[in-house]
């Protein structure tokens, strides 16, 4: 699903690279923790399976695409395949739970009868049913990151990019969505979190990838967060 | 749903952001009036010419016997010198120049002054001995007058060759110069609307970054995020056009009909059904003038 084949990102005003040489295959389906510290490299990942930047050397293959070769006007495309989540939610504040989630299939041009049956079916599967009409500051924490996950998951992609979810919850809340987003990863959905929080790592059990320096340090199946450091 | 959708984002676009709005509607009203004014003065000249070169003829004075021009030192212009006249006005280096003429005597002359000035009393003062005989000519194309003047200037018996559209002239050259004036004015005046238009979509897009931040990552198309931000500036000029079209309208009213046609009566001047034929051009200006500013703008400022 994701391909980087010795990926180097170097951005224009540093020297030293965010990413250095880094290869990693994620298939369809898995399960990856990005784990390192702050400036490690991992929000460049992302950024790089998104095409929010090209790899300065190397190739990223993304659901079939060379992203090197892939046409800007091609970009939309690929992007309706990844759904992306933030530390920050990112939501309108102005608009509804419903009004949140639907704007992804509206500004996608997806036909009103189309996002009357999917947003109540996502609402319902993140837990939100029934506080459709509340705005993003009526909620708490946890519950707006629900309405990011709806929103990054309305388009059922195959892809979905979680970076740090939970940086801004607490311990409790952070375990609920954790099980959300094992839950979408159960449909079929290949997940990579970038993330800080040892101990949801290490509850886990799953697929860790750790970057050191843009270095890419260890790639444990059924990993914890600290080992091998 | 396409379609509502982004008519409420460009409606929520113009409304946020409404001082910007009503700033780019007026002044994009007044450059387009003075667009618009500038296109008026040239159909109103290009009506002028039609009514006048018509009209308008080149007029051959002859030398009378107290005539003091150089061509008159002989006196009196003799019947000679008018066969000559007459035959090079009939012959065949002037055909192509020349439509119809005829000779006007001394008496004819004066018949038409006292005529054209029956109420005034320098009737009583003039003589027909004073006034010349002349000949009268119409030309084939009035442009050619030069000509014409050139051919018979000079000429031994001829006091004076008049070319009556060197005085049309003068006003068409006032009304060209009054036209280039109001499109050196709209000039400036679009200059702003452009560089308003363009601060003006610079700022809803960082207005609405949060917006189009999401849009580009749930994979909305360029065009997509672009279409609301340019339809806001081109919206704007739209109405600004309106605006400008209903002035032109107000003061063609009041200024055309209300004053100069009743009080200066020389010829046809433009009306509502010419403020409504230059119309499309100030929405056509209006609109592509927004459009590139509002995307040389989304270009720079907006990152999709």
């Amino acid at each position: 699903m994701i391909q980087f084949d010795q990926v180097t990102k170097v951005y224009k005003a540093t020297q030293r690279p965010a990413l250095d040489g880094v290869s990693a295959v994620i298939g369809r389906g898995e399960f990856v923790f990005l784990v390192g510290s702050s400036g490690s490299g991992k929000s460049t990942f992302l950024r790089l399976v998104l095409r929010e930047e090209r790899a300065s050397r190397g190739d990223v293959h993304v659901a079939g695409r060379d992203l090197a070769r892939l046409a800007s006007w091609k970009v939309p495309a690929l992007r309706r395949q990844i759904g992306v989540v933030f530390q920050d939610f990112r939501l309108l504040p102005t608009k509804t739970v419903f009004e949140n989630v639907a704007f992804a299939l509206q500004v996608i041009g997806k036909p009103r009868h189309v996002i009357d049956r999917t947003v109540p079916e996502v609402l319902q599967l993140v837990g939100l049913d029934g506080k459709e009409d509340r705005r993003p500051d009526e909620l708490s924490g946890g519950e707006q990151q629900r309405v990011a996950i709806a929103r990054a998951f309305v388009n059922r992609p195959a892809i979905l990019l979680a970076d740090e979810p939970t940086g801004n919850l607490d311990p409790v809340t952070s375990v609920g969505i954790m099980k959300l987003l094992d839950r979408i990863n159960k449909t079929g959905t290949t997940i990579v979190m970038a993330t800080h929080d040892q101990d949801l790592v290490d509850q886990m059990r799953k697929r860790v990838i750790q970057l050191d320096d843009g270095l890419l340090v260890r790639d444990q199946a059924r990993g914890v967060y600290g080992a091998g450091v | 749903m396409r379609v509502g959708f982004v008519a409420n984002e460009v409606g929520i676009g113009l409304w946020r952001n409404l001082s910007m709005t009503v700033s780019v509607v007026l002044v994009t009203a007044v450059s387009l009036t003075f667009f618009g004014a500038g296109l008026l003065f040239q159909r109103q000249v290009d009506l002028l010419k039609d009514y006048w070169y018509d009209r308008v003829q080149v007029s051959m004075f002859l030398c009378g016997a107290e005539s003091d021009a150089a061509s008159c030192a002989t006196g009196a212009a003799t019947d000679q010198q008018k066969q000559t006249i007459e035959a090079d006005l009939g012959g065949p280096e002037l055909a192509p120049y020349v439509e119809q003429w005829f000779y006007e005597s001394q008496q004819e002359a004066y018949d038409r002054f006292t005529e054209q000035f029956a109420d005034s009393a320098i009737v009583e003062n003039v003589t027909v001995e004073q006034l010349p005989e002349s000949y009268r000519i119409r030309l084939t194309d009035p442009s050619q007058t030069d000509v014409v003047v050139a051919y018979f200037a000079g000429r031994a018996g001829v006091e004076e060759v008049d070319d009556q559209r060197d005085l049309l002239d003068g006003l068409f050259r006032f009304l060209d110069g009054a036209r280039w004036t109001a499109w050196f004015i709209a000039g400036f005046l679009l200059l702003a609307s452009v560089l308003l238009v363009w601060t003006t979509i610079r700022l809803a897009a960082f207005n609405r970054r949060r917006e189009t931040g999401i849009m580009r990552l749930v994979g909305a198309s360029k065009f997509f995020i672009q279409l609301p931000f340019m339809l806001e500036g081109i919206v704007a000029a739209c109405l600004g056009a309106v605006i400008a079209t209903v002035l032109l309208l107000t003061g063609e009213r009041l200024l055309v009909r209300g004053y100069l046609a009743e009080r200066v009566r020389v010829a046809d001047y433009v009306g509502p059904a010419d403020v409504f034929a230059i119309a499309p051009w100030m929405f056509a200006v209006g609109i592509v003038l927004a459009a590139v500013a509002s995307l040389l703008s989304l270009q720079r400022y907006l990152k999709v």
